[in-house]
């Protein structure tokens, strides 16, 4: 192994997160480093804690009444979780895509305008349509809907509505992108695009993908986690994961075994 | 992992399909072992016949190998396997491309049984015959390892195979000698050299075999390795 392996650059530190939602205990003590610039997938039966434990990543579960988060999660060595971290700013540095496309009922233009707006990030039009332009190009996007950037994003295909959602993220330079099953809802071929997506995001971005369909999570992402009743039982590089897994339960959930 | 000792899918069907794959590639292999029992026996009792009965029923072997090659594609494209599953598939491909060369061998040496031997020659076949049984067992045991995906057993015909090199030398200086001293020898000591080749080469196609059953059950490739990285592989025990 290289030394760059062997100690990866950490931009997200989680140790001994716990989440329970009233009494109940949905994440038991994980522990987790999300490497610079890598994508991270999260796999594992429903209801194992995926999304939970991704929306830690980025203060989500703050909006969820009766959630309770405890443990401590870094974000370039500073814990997200501390009284003077602004929300808002943190969900532009870790933004998150959603199962379903989400566009604001605006323009597309609007629609990706918005953030840089919102946290002051540019002063004048010229810089706002380059945003827009870059962010819509980043997200493959481009080409489709630049002679109709003002007609309403939620006039868009699905496929194209998700990567509208995803220039959308990318429009106010998050440091972090979180997806929540970004795929679940398009066509083999949309799928296929946003795959392809995710592969030239990594170059800037870190991402964390949680997906049912686990030959995605092994064509997309350079580490696998797989959770099991709110437990990580095991991350290891994606081409490990899927031809020798280290843990049983791993193997037979991978397998369609029979737990 | 041995899939065997595994809990079951959640669909059935892949679980029928796994093992009729498996039960194929015994079947496959049963039948090669066959063809070189016969073929060392052919050779051993001069019996033609029997070495027709090889060269034809090759054809079984060829069948098996496209039947499996088949049923193996056929499950990649349906049930896309990982872990062992996959590990299974890859082993499976591998195993039976090379139980096919060894009925290909096989053929050659019941070539070499139809041919006739003077009564001063027939200490030639009985030192083929010799090496032929090494080889048999060999294939015997790893046969087994693989039914039984055990990876020690594997190991032990792997290092076996250097005895199978060093009688296989030995077979050469003696025939080299023979051949020096009656030249007019050398056609039919050539048949029995390239029959000892043809075992020799069934030798290294079982332990490729034995590499298979232990990257199935340990998940690590153990080709092009040293003998003390293979044992490591084996004796470590897996989580
Ligand atoms: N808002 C909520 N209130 C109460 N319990 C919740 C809430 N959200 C999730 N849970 C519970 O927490 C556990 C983990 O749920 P989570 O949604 O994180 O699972 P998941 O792995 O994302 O599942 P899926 O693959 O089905 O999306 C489940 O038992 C779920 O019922
Ligand atoms: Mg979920």
């Amino acid at each position: 192994m290289t030394q760059a392996q062997a100690n990866p650059a950490t931009t997200v530190t989680a140790r001994n997160v716990e989440v329970f939602y009233g009494d109940t205990q949905a994440i038991k003590g994980i522990d987790l480093d999300v490497h610079t610039n890598e994508v991270l997938s999260f796999i594992g039966p429903s209801g194992c804690g995926k999304s939970t434990f991704l929306r830690c990543l980025n203060r989500m579960n703050d909006t969820i009444a009766g959630c309770r988060v405890t443990g401590s999660i870094e974000l370039d060595g500073k814990d997200i979780y501390h009284p003077s971290v602004d929300e808002v700013l943190l969900r532009a540095r870790v933004g998150m895509v959603f199962q379903k496309p989400n566009p604001f009922p605006k323009s597309i233009y609007d629609n990706i305008a918005y953030g840089p707006k919102l946290h002051g990030l540019v002063e004048r039009k010229p810089e706002l349509d380059d945003i827009v332009e870059s962010s819509l190009r980043r997200a493959g996007l481009w080409e489709e809907v630049k002679d109709r950037l003002h007609a309403p994003g939620t006039g868009l295909s699905g496929g194209q509505q998700q990567r509208l959602c995803i220039a959308r993220t990318i429009a106010v330079s998050p440091e972090v992108i979180l997806m929540d099953e970004p795929c679940s809802a398009l066509d083999p071929i949309a799928t296929g695009i946003i795959e392809e997506l995710i592969h030239d995001l990594k170059e800037k971005f870190t991402i964390v993908i949680v997906t049912h369909n686990m030959q995605q999570a092994a064509r997309v992402s350079d580490r696998t986690a797989f959770f099991h009743l709110g437990d990580l039982v095991e991350v290891s590089p994606t081409d490990e994961l899927f031809t020798n897994p280290k843990n049983k339960r791993t193997e037979d959930y991978i397998t369609g075994r029979y737990g | 992992m041995d899939n065997s000792k595994m809990g079951k899918h959640i669909s059935s069907q892949f679980d029928v399909e796994l093992k009729g794959v498996r039960n194929s590639v015994l079947s496959m292999g049963g039948e090669v072992e066959k063809q070189l029992a016969d073929a060392i026996r052919a050779i051993k009792e001069s019996d033609h016949e029997l070495a027709d009965k090889v060269l034809s029923n090759d054809r079984k072997i060829n069948a098996f190998e496209l039947d499996i090659d088949n049923a193996c594609t056929q499950l990649i494209a349906k049930r896309q396997p990982t872990a062992s599953d996959l590990r299974q598939v890859i082993a499976t491909f591998k195993t039976i491309a090379d139980l096919e060369r060894i009925g290909d061998e096989t053929k050659r040496i019941a070539g070499v049984a139809k041919e006739t031997f003077s009564s001063e020659q027939q200490h030639l076949l009985a030192s083929l015959e010799n090496l032929g049984q090494l080889v048999l067992n060999m294939l015997r045991m790893v046969l087994n390892a693989f039914a039984r995906m055990d990876a020690e057993e594997a190991l032990e015909v792997h290092q076996s195979d250097q005895g199978i090199d060093r009688q296989y030398e030995a077979m050469l200086r003696q025939l080299m000698t023979y051949m020096m001293e009656d030249p007019r020898s050398i056609p039919k000591i050539m048949d029995v050299v390239f029959s000892a080749r043809s075992l020799e080469r069934i030798g290294d196609r079982c332990q490729n075999i034995a590499e298979y059953v232990i990257y199935n059950v340990h998940g690590k490739d153990v080709r092009h390795t040293s003998v003390e990285t293979m044992q490591d592989t084996v004796r470590k025990p897996r989580a």
